[in-house]
């Protein structure tokens, strides 16, 4: 799960629909494993669009169709909204995406997001809707997408963004750290804190 | 500066601010369910790490029990892998724990309140958007992810942003047959499910005093609805009347000592706030939703809208409605009355105040479903129980339940549900379920008539 993060440069699946929910990326029925199988959630992401009823392959769902491919899913507004399940982040990280991008994002999805090395890029609405024309028009035009930057740039039309990414947290992702790490080493300052409200 | 209700809470529990980073928050209370805590568990195995304030953390099962013969073992062997995972965990981590049948035992989120555990002032979070729900007795509380159940494990501590501020604010009078629930659909209808995003909102307000604690806690359940990260209402007699002498409430010197903080709870005068939204009770209607998000509702009495966007169609296909179209005298398949929004007492004194003396339709399937045992125990004791009998429902026993039919209780694909749950996703009681968010008061007329029906005709 962890792992260090630059530059990813890829094509991209575009998924324009608004308020996709967590229900949706990972149904509740695949909530009960007790393990982080990534190959489990990534093999049922999207799973209720993704399949018929009947277990086929849905063939009017993007993810089935092989012209779309990458690292990078591109997604409508409000993207993640919903049950506070990090098996939503799991799914999408283990079907192999490291970047989503939408014009909006969850709070809760967001964070479980970043927890799982897979980076949330935030983008304006505009932005998102020439990326869509792009991906469109071309299915292999090109994303790039710089961690130490915090740019993201369509090649095709060569239009660029900042996104925001708060220093620590791009430290962790370019290394490799997560928050436990973090946390484990402020053990006196944890301590500290309790005894200062110890009254309370 | 003077300062929110929020702010208060949030200042008195960082531990430090992490430069150009998150803050790091302690937390005073950590719930755990079955779904979302397995993984965090395995984390804290891998690192070779102990809980660092075990007694701080509270388990129980709830999402994946089934709602009748509890005594029994579980017979589906995946969700009692996952319960099992539980018992496990909680034995050898040495937290507190409320199994199946344990007199405690329930829905987290109606626990919490209801044993005192969940008290004004405290940072509280679980691995479950609904853990908003707490707020309502005055406390930071969120939803997080499994990750971050595993830094509370480790560290009793989380990072996080601190979110932006806002206040609702509902003056006024609630008209008859207006519930909390109303409440909460109204604003989600007005805010759409993204706009309180980025937000911890401070409920305000004379509609908003004038609500039961179990009203309040439905109205702060349904915050992350909305999208915002929690929801709270400053604590108040309302407030205290409902923790006094609850199990977990302090007692004695430490109670009064604690009232006399609680009563320091609450937003400054002249405190600011980064967005502020007024509505007046007097515009609120018994409400029903139409679509698959939870913003997606109307008063019961109007017609569905019309929406031009390809989400806002797939939704209305997926629920077999037509723009312009009421749904009033829609025939409806099933009821279901509980989960964390609705599972209270008040919630089945309610339905049961519409179902009295009448009988359910023959054609609806009705799960009742207590949001905890001692709530079950009270519906029995305040001869609620058998009213609902004679009305021909049955009290099932305490879960999660249909809400996201992570057990036996699913709607089958195709199915109206007039639910008093949280979420009308696509598939969440069952895959291809068609789910109408509404108040138990709306669920309970549906239950006798076996349409959608206004329930004021009964009132």
């Amino acid at each position: 799960m962890k792992q260090k993060f630059n530059i990813i440069s890829s094509t991209c699946v575009p998924l324009p629909l608004e308020n996709v929910d967590t229900d949706q990326i990972i149904p509740a029925r695949f909530l009960k494993a007790t393990t982080r199988d990534e190959h489990f959630f990534g093999d049922n992401l999207f799973r209720d669009w993704r399949y018929l009823p009947d277990g086929s392959l849905n063939p009017d769902f993007v993810l089935n169709n092989p012209v779309y491919s990458g690292e990078i899913l591109v997604a409508g507004k409000n993207f993640g909204s919903g049950s506070s399940r990090e098996h939503a982040a799991w799914a999408i990280a283990g079907y192999g995406f490291r970047v989503v991008v939408s014009s909006f994002f969850a709070d809760i999805h967001k964070n479980n997001e970043l927890n799982n090395f897979v980076l949330p890029v935030v983008v304006s609405d505009g932005f998102l809707k020439e990326l869509f024309d792009t991906i469109y028009a071309n299915p292999k035009a090109i994303v790039e997408v710089n961690v130490s930057e915090q740019t993201i740039t369509n090649k095709s039309t060569g239009h660029s963004e900042q996104f925001e990414l708060n220093a620590y947290k791009k430290h962790c992702l370019m290394n490799g750290l997560d928050d436990i790490d973090f946390l484990l080493s402020q053990k006196d300052k944890i301590e500290e804190w309790e005894n200062n409200n110890a009254s309370k | 500066m003077a300062r929110t209700l929020f702010d208060k809470i949030w200042d008195a529990h960082v531990v430090q601010q992490v430069k150009e980073g998150p803050t790091q928050l302690y937390i005073d209370r950590l719930y755990c369910h079955e779904v979302t805590s397995p993984q965090a568990f395995d984390g804290m195995r891998a690192r070779g790490l102990k809980c660092f304030r075990p007694d701080r953390i509270f388990c129980m099962p709830d999402h994946n029990i089934p709602t009748h013969d509890q005594d029994k073992p579980i017979e589906e062997p995946v969700s009692k892998r996952q319960v099992d995972a539980l018992d496990k965990n909680a034995l050898e981590f040495g937290l507190n724990y409320f199994p199946i049948m344990h007199p405690k035992n329930g829905i987290i989120h109606v626990v919490g309140p209801e044993q005192g555990l969940s008290l004004p002032g405290m940072t509280i979070v679980c691995g479950d958007s609904h853990t908003s729900t707490h707020g309502a007795m005055g406390a930071v509380a969120f939803g997080i992810g499994t990750s971050e159940v595993e830094m509370v494990l480790a560290s009793q501590c989380i990072l996080q942003t601190k979110p932006k501020s806002m206040r609702i604010t509902i003056d006024g009078v609630l008209s008859k047959g207006v519930t909390a629930k109303d409440v909460a659909l109204y604003m989600m209808m007005k805010m759409t499910t993204s706009g309180a995003t980025g937000f911890f909102v401070e409920y305000a307000g004379s509609a908003i005093r004038s609500l039961s604690m179990e009203g309040r806690l439905t109205l702060c359940n349904l915050s992350i609805e909305m999208g915002a990260r929690g929801g709270m209402i400053a604590p108040d007699e309302v407030t205290f009347e409902y923790l006094k002498g609850r199990a977990y409430s302090p007692k004695g010197e430490d109670w009064d000592k604690s009232v006399a903080y609680w009563k320091t709870l609450k937003s400054e005068d002249d405190a600011v706030f980064d967005k502020e939204v007024v509505f007046d009770a007097a515009d609120i209607q018994p409400m029903i939703t139409y679509g698959t998000n939870p913003g997606m509702g109307m008063k019961i009495t109007e017609c569905i809208p019309n929406g031009d966007t390809p989400s806002f169609k797939k939704s209305l296909d997926y629920m077999g409605f037509k723009e312009g179209e009421s749904l009033l005298g829609k025939k409806i398949n099933y009821v279901f009355l509980g989960a964390c929004t609705n599972g209270r007492i008040e919630d089945f004194r309610m339905f049961a105040s519409i179902v009295k003396g009448k009988k359910k339709a023959d054609h609806v399937t009705a799960w009742l479903v207590p949001g905890s045992w001692p709530v079950k125990k009270q519906i029995e004791a305040e001869g609620l129980e058998k009213i609902l009998n004679e009305a021909g429902f049955e009290v099932r026993q305490p879960g999660c339940s249909a809400c996201l039919a992570m057990n036996d209780d699913k709607i089958p694909s195709g199915k109206y549900a007039v639910s008093t749950s949280n979420r009308n996703f696509e598939g969440r009681q069952g895959p291809g379920s068609r789910t109408l968010l509404a108040s138990p008061l709306v669920a309970a007329a549906a239950a006798i008539t076996g349409v959608i029906t206004d329930p004021r005709d009964f009132m």
